[in-house]
């Protein structure tokens, strides 16, 4: 029979525990996971059975550590992702949120553009953290996804996005994703790309404002190849605010919606295109 | 002429451009994406783009928030 351990096949014979396993392959084990479940020494292995050994604390090598990070990935899906490059415009709210989903799914590579610092009023909806407060948000994000998957290529761009540098920077990403805040920001962005790139799909939000309930944030087709994440109407206004709890409702439809595109499913229903 | 405007037939005049139509309708085009016949039109081409008998116009209001 055979059994795959940390990802690695191993032929066995039968009868064999889980103990005997960890003493043969990493003895100092504390953590034994069995079909993904933590199991005992005594347990017996059966055929096809997943193995996972893991020492509480340790950081494994990088080449186990790919084995390890993507053992609950679909296998197509991984393969697919992982040749991927995606843009991200702005990383607020919306886009540090959309940064994380995608690298946790194992995007090959992100290019992630955005100005701003890290300010403490970022914090109650953006993913960054008190010790990051003043560093530029791109480079915040990208040690925070190195944190989380060191497999991902993050291209940070400290920059001002604009008619003349957007083609540039986004040159290489076949997917963009519009995160930023301001209205006429989000068009400026939507007509450069469109023009420069009219057959790459746009993954925009528009609607997350305030605690409204989150059934109302939908993935729409609103033009041939761009598609709208939020609700459609709710501003960013005085009395009603951007929260975390809604922001990141729209940025995950924003990132399944890239995720679904890649994998030429529809985004907006069930099914293929 | 009719056009078909967010998916649904509209009268308007014969050989108006984009930008008047958007005018007529006080929309602010500073927030609006536009897209002429499957293709995003940018605000700079709005004036110089006629609208044609037949031609579909889709309008995608943009609001704050990210």
């Amino acid at each position: 029979m055979q059994i795959k351990v940390n990802e690695q096949d191993l032929p066995l014979e039968e009868n064999v525990s889980l103990g005997t396993i960890r003493d043969r392959i990493k003895p100092d084990a504390d953590l034994l996971i069995v079909n993904g479940f933590p199991a005992s020494v005594e347990t017996l292995l059966k055929n096809d059975d997943q193995v996972i050994l893991i020492k509480r604390g340790e950081i494994p090598g990088a080449e186990e550590l790919d084995a390890l990070l993507t053992a609950r990935h679909t296998p197509g899906v991984h393969a697919i992702v992982k040749g991927a490059t995606i843009g991200i415009a702005g990383v607020g709210g919306l886009g540090s949120a959309i940064a994380i989903a995608l690298a946790r799914t194992g995007i090959g590579q992100l290019i992630i553009a955005d100005f701003d610092l890290v300010e403490p009023s970022n914090l109650n909806r953006q993913q960054y953290f008190i010790d990051q407060i003043g560093l530029p948000k791109v480079y915040a994000l990208r040690d925070t996804l190195a944190r989380i998957n060191p497999q991902v290529r993050v291209t940070a761009c400290q920059l001002r996005l604009t008619p003349e540098n957007i083609a540039a920077v986004f040159g290489h990403a076949q997917i963009l994703v519009e995160a930023f805040d301001l209205a006429e920001q989000k068009v400026m962005l939507i007509e450069n790309f469109a023009s420069r790139f009219p057959d790459r799909p746009i993954v925009a939000g528009s609607g997350m404002a305030g605690y409204g309930p989150a059934n109302t944030v939908l993935t729409q087709q609103v033009a041939r190849n761009l598609y709208l994440c939020g609700d459609a109407t709710t501003a960013a206004a005085p009395g009603t605010g951007l929260m975390a709890p809604r922001v990141g409702v729209a940025a995950h439809h924003q990132a399944n919606a890239v995720l679904r595109l890649l994998l030429a499913e529809n985004p907006v229903k069930e099914g293929k295109f | 002429m009719e056009i078909i405007f967010n998916g649904k037939a509209r009268d308007v005049q014969d050989g108006i451009c984009i930008q008047e139509l958007l005018d007529q309708m006080q929309l602010d085009c500073m927030q609006l994406v536009v897209e002429h016949n499957n293709n995003i039109i940018p605000q700079q081409r709005l004036t110089e783009t006629p609208l044609n008998n037949g031609d579909a116009l889709e309008v995608i209001h943009f609001v704050g928030g990210g």
